[in-house]
């Protein structure tokens, strides 16, 4: 590979680019609503400590994935089967952290194995094969895509839904428990949102990278923000820019999505990382 | 109702842990303004009491009225809860008022629309706690006096009759300890309020509590300072010397077991 061939896997579309924006924009929508709505449950990923799950529940969903990749059932049906399934197992069994992770710890190896003996056996095309470890959106099919954004749009208004007794039991389980929240319920009903999300996930970015749309815009955002509207707001922000961002510098070239998304996020982590620890030396020196 | 409820009353209550009975035959009736202090070794079940009187533990036997009603449901919001200070992350998503706010609001689902009501009672509570200066900063960056003067706002939310508070006073500075009773204190006696209050040192509270319930050993008592905390008293709760020295204005409990499982090694140990 040579510099002119590296310039046109970047920029190789340019000169179409207005084309291709028609036939993707599809994916760009629902990179839009994954990246605000991943933004949001990203902020109670961190605050429960829960990335790793998040890890394991896409390997879960990856391996719904290809398995009804193999069986001939909806690839999208499938990951949100994985991910429920993982979810629902994570959040029964794994109500203590310690629980929790060994229970990650067991599953995520297991689906990742069962999900690459099925790409193994699949005989079809195989572009679709690999799409769902590493992602890409502009291969799914428009009537999918649709699929993403309602999942997308329902785990939001979920989580609007549960936000205050999320927020409370996310911070002081036992106080929320004594004033009457359904610790429980709230615990389970957020499993699930952040299952249904992930499988979403799974389809742009990959199961490998979707802490990249998950955790880093909430960690960005928590890096520069204390207050408790921005924080939520910023790595909705945070998220949209490296989902959008991503899918439009990509198509400008052959290059898949996921790396400049990963890239995007992880850029504006680094840059909140610089400005918080430059906020934080002014406010001790102060 | 004619009459006001106790605050609390427990009836003939016992509890279990692993199958193996804690204590039994517990009788006790919280006057309204009056501060009861729980004592006693750790794995003594004072925090499983609290849980059981919010719904949240069972007892093995007996029952529990709550301002009133019988405890059936797990939660309870008449009640107020004052957990154990422990730091909150620096990163915490959250200004100081909004642990307050969570007291006010952190129960409801529903799209979280900020209403003007609860911006008002937030902001009283704040005031009655003594948190104005520092309402507005970030809750993680600040010591755990201040996040715990804002932890009594939020119990004291809905304006409770009674008020469960365990180990509220742990890893304060001995200011912050008497700032945070002073604020339970208040509380009792304007609005008449029950304290039934779990501690390991009774010395911050000595001035303010009306009666201990001390559990040892398999088994309590129930009395005022002077009855309990007594070496004769202790020694005979825990069945082993125990002595009670006066320092200055402080109690010192010496010889007490630091956790309930000493009385364990003595059946099994021929010792």
């Amino acid at each position: 590979m040579n510099w002119s061939d590296i310039g046109d896997a970047l920029f190789g579309g340019v000169a179409q680019y207005g084309q291709i924006l028609e036939l993707v924009q599809n994916s760009v929508w629902a990179g839009a609503v994954l990246g605000i709505v991943g933004g949001l449950i990203g902020v109670f990923v961190m605050q429960r400590d829960m990335a790793f799950a998040v890890h394991g529940i896409s390997e879960l969903s990856f391996a719904g994935a290809a398995a009804a990749l193999l069986l001939g059932f909806d690839v999208v049906t499938g990951s949100i089967v994985g991910s429920l399934v993982a979810a629902g197992i994570i959040g029964w069994l794994g109500a203590r952290a310690r629980d929790r992770n060994s229970i990650i710890g067991v599953l995520m190896p297991f689906g990742l194995g069962v999900g690459i003996l099925c790409l193994s056996l699949y005989n079809g095309r195989s572009a679709n094969r690999f799409s769902l470890l590493t992602g890409q959106i502009v291969s799914v099919q428009s009537g999918q895509l649709s699929v993403l954004i309602v999942i997308s749009a329902i785990v939001l208004v979920g989580l609007l839904a549960i936000w205050r007794p999320l927020r409370f039991d996310s911070l002081d389980p036992q106080s929320a428990a004594a004033r009457g929240v359904p610790t429980g319920v709230v615990s389970l009903l957020f499993m699930l949102l952040l299952g249904m999300i992930v499988a979403v996930s799974v389809h742009i970015i990959g199961a490998l990278l979707v802490l990249a749309l998950l955790v880093t815009p909430a960690a960005a955002a928590m890096r520069i923000s204390n207050g408790p509207v921005a924080v939520p707001l910023l790595s909705a922000l945070f998220g949209f820019v490296s989902a959008v961002g991503g899918i439009l510098l990509a198509v400008a070239g052959t290059l898949p999505v996921s790396p400049y998304i990963t890239t995007i996020s992880f850029v504006i982590y680094i840059v909140c990382r610089v400005i918080g620890a430059r906020r934080d030396r002014v406010t001790r020196a102060a | 109702m004619a009459e006001t409820p106790l605050p609390l009353s427990i009836a003939s209550a016992a509890l279990q842990r692993g199958g193996r009975v804690l204590w039994s035959g517990l009788n006790l009736s919280l006057q309204p303004g009056e501060l009861v202090a729980v004592l006693g070794p750790s794995g003594a079940g004072k925090t499983t009491l609290l849980r059981a009187i919010l719904g949240l533990d069972r007892l093995a036997e007996g029952s529990i009225t709550a301002l009133g009603e019988p405890v059936t449901r797990a939660g309870n919001r008449r009640i107020g809860y004052v957990p154990q200070q422990r730091p909150l992350p620096r990163d915490t998503a959250m200004l100081a008022r909004d642990l307050v706010r969570l007291g006010v609001d952190g129960h409801r689902f529903g799209f979280p629309f900020p209403r003007r009501a609860d911006r008002a009672r937030v902001d009283a509570l704040i005031d009655a706690v003594g948190a104005s200066a520092f309402a507005e900063r970030p809750v993680g960056l600040l010591s755990g006096g201040e996040q715990q003067r804002l932890r009594v706002g939020q119990a004291l939310a809905d304006d409770p009759r009674l008020l469960l508070c365990d180990e509220p006073l742990t890893s304060l500075d001995l200011a912050n300890q008497r700032a945070v009773v002073g604020l339970i204190d208040r509380h009792r006696r304007e609005s008449g309020a029950g304290v039934l209050l779990v501690t390991h040192d009774i010395n911050p509270v000595l001035d303010s509590v009306d009666r201990i319930l001390y559990i040892a050993n398999g088994a309590f008592t129930l009395g005022t300072p002077e009855t309990v905390l007594r070496s004769d008293v202790l020694s005979e709760l825990y069945g082993a010397p125990v002595h009670v020295l006066r320092a200055g204005d402080r109690l010192v409990v010496v010889g007490a077991p630091d956790a309930d499982e000493s009385h364990h090694h003595h059946h099994e140990d021929p010792l």
